[in-house]
């Protein structure tokens, strides 16, 4: 009697997490099927659930309408010179602020948490404004050096790197380990997790982030993948085979990217907020 | 040989004090932090400011003049800046209590020990959470098309007349929400697993000991020892509703009649739409004031935990 009514309580438990598991997945699903379909089969009643044989016509009409090599480069180069300098930039800030002591270190500290706080959005008129004076306006650092020091990330690696005991970096420094040598050689490599986790970070926010390129971008062959897909769906006649294909090329990578590296991948995203 | 060690020794310090060594400890932390704190001055603080400044001001074309507090006043008389702030708030109320609610109960299914495939379940309910929004919304918006999605074709098998999701203002607020739990859940609910993970095992054998059930444990033990985990969350959560853009922006791009017009959204108009920098501006500060409210609420709330 008990073990039966045991049974059915863990078979309802399944069947609602599987119900859930299809509701999370379904729309990944449908998105890759509808990227094999012409744009009139993706509204089809009863819906096709199997793929089609149009992915080659949808990716060549992607392709005439917006350089689609072009724009999947535009977005990879942005997001990763963007994660790379600014993971580097993040770190050395962090590091300053774990292992030493220096005048105006709290209010430096203090002026970059308050950044923390206030919403972005704020910055975007004045940004804009900058952006035009420089002369700026489609080209890639408009994208990458306004957010290239992350407050966050410096936060992250700060508390990361205060972990770090300071005997190993004063028994270098009485070996005559230089500054630098000291920051590239010990420091980093003893945070490579942290490291790991904020770059994925940073490249997840730069390569979904919409607001900012769609305001600094306006011609075709500079757009990044999200502001592609935003003009795609703003056409008079959409192509949704055309718009799935894209969806899809824009997920796929990072899909793929999160399957191999889950465990940083999942710290990552939570921005290290949570320890595992 | 203790000699020649010492000899040894001392030719390398020597060598190390003459190489010249431009960065001593003492300027090091100004050269390490000096990129980040000089990027953020001029990509931050100098806006934070200067935006400030622009929303005492109107902007045409390229002159610039101070209108004093008109910018507010205009912003207390405008229909459908209020109506963003209610969107906004309408969503936040709704969509972060059911979204946390989902996450905790999927959070606490995955944690029971008797499970298999926790991993795999782990996996596909965090998926969500690595799409773009912009890519997120553009599936959802043929999902939920009126007259052939595939949510209105699976809803008429129950016997759901089609529902109008993307065109009317109601559903249209509802598809918003949909969009944001499908993106979040998965989220939350790894932050929430990290929290029950954190919980000693210690405290439920004792419970159980002394005859509390599953569901008594829930609520005495696994609620209220999550609770920093939840302040956490729901800060979290509704600092990202307030800055709501990317969702209403593809899906309903504000409407039907402003029904899905968020702060942000309205902020994009005002600014990139009509170039009214200043109106934009007051709208953008409006934000950081709720935003600092919600922030000082939050940590009155933490404070009280220590």
């Amino acid at each position: 009697m008990i073990t039966s009514k045991k049974i059915s309580s863990k078979i309802g438990i399944y069947s609602l997490l599987i119900a859930g598991v299809i509701l999370s997945i379904g729309p990944f699903y449908w998105m890759l099927v509808g990227s094999t379909l012409p744009s009139g089969e993706i509204f089809h009643i009863p819906p096709k659930l199997l793929p089609g044989d149009h992915l080659a016509k949808n990716f060549q009409s992607l392709n005439e309408s917006l350089g689609i090599a072009k724009i999947f480069w535009n977005s990879l180069f942005i997001a990763l010179v963007y994660t790379f300098t600014c993971t580097l930039i993040s770190a050395m800030a962090g590091y300053a602020f774990a292992k030493f002591h220096f005048k105006g270190k709290n209010l430096f500290f203090f002026i970059i948490l308050c950044t923390l706080m206030i919403p972005s959005q704020v910055t975007l008129i004045p940004l804009f404004e900058m952006m035009v004076s420089f002369n700026w306006l489609n080209t890639y650092q408009a994208i990458i050096l306004p957010s290239l020091a992350s407050p966050f990330a410096i936060y992250l690696m700060r508390q990361n790197m205060k972990a770090v005991p300071d005997s190993i970096i004063e028994a270098s420094r009485v070996d005559g380990a230089g500054e630098l040598r000291i920051f590239f050689t010990i420091i980093l490599p003893v945070v490579r997790p942290a490291l790991a986790a904020v770059s994925i970070f940073l490249f997840m926010s730069q390569w979904n982030s919409l607001i900012w390129p769609l305001i600094t971008l306006n011609s075709k062959e500079m757009f990044t993948l999200p502001v592609a897909l935003s003009s795609l769906i703003g056409m008079a006649r959409i192509d949704y085979g055309q718009v799935m294909l894209g969806t899809t090329l824009s997920t796929i990578p990072i899909m793929l990217f999160f399957l191999l590296l889950q465990k940083h991948f999942i710290s990552g995203i939570l921005g290290g907020s949570v320890k595992e | 040989m203790d000699q020649t060690e010492k000899v040894v020794r001392t030719t390398t310090d020597f060598r190390v004090k003459n190489r010249k060594n431009l960065l001593t400890p003492k300027n090091a932390p100004y050269f390490f932090m000096g990129p980040a704190f000089l990027l953020i001055l001029i990509f931050t603080v100098y806006p934070v400011i200067s935006s400030f400044i622009l929303s005492f001001q109107e902007v045409r074309g390229i002159e610039k003049s101070f209108v004093g507090f008109s910018n507010y006043s205009r912003l207390f008389h405008d229909p459908v800046f209020y109506k963003s702030l209610l969107n906004t708030f309408q969503i936040l109320i709704v969509q972060v209590p059911i979204m946390l609610t989902l996450s905790l109960l999927i959070a606490a299914g995955l944690h029971s020990s008797m499970l298999k495939g926790k991993a795999f379940f782990r996996i596909s309910y965090f998926m969500p959470a690595i799409t773009a929004l912009v890519a997120a919304s553009i599936v959802f918006m043929i999902l939920l098309d009126e007259h052939f999605g595939i949510v209105n074709y699976f809803l008429s098998f129950v016997g759901v007349d089609s529902i109008p999701w993307l065109t009317t203002p109601f559903w249209a607020k509802v598809s918003v929400i949909i969009v944001m739990t499908w993106r979040w859940t998965g989220y939350n609910m790894v932050i929430f697993l990290a929290g029950l993970q954190n919980i000693p095992s210690e405290l439920y054998e004792a419970a159980s000991i002394d005859g509390a059930g599953k569901v008594k444990q829930f609520f005495l033990i696994t609620i209220p020892q999550l609770k920093p985990v939840f302040i956490f969350t729901v800060v979290m959560s509704t600092i990202g509703t307030l800055q709501l853009f990317d969702e209403p922006f593809i899906l309903t791009n504000g409407g039907p009649n402003s029904a899905t017009m968020t702060i942000t959204l309205y902020l994009y108009e005002t600014g990139f739409k009509f170039f009214e920098f200043g109106y934009a501006s007051a709208i953008a500060y409006v934000l950081v004031l709720i935003t600092a409210i919600i922030s000082w609420i939050q940590m009155k709330l933490v404070g009280d935990e220590e």
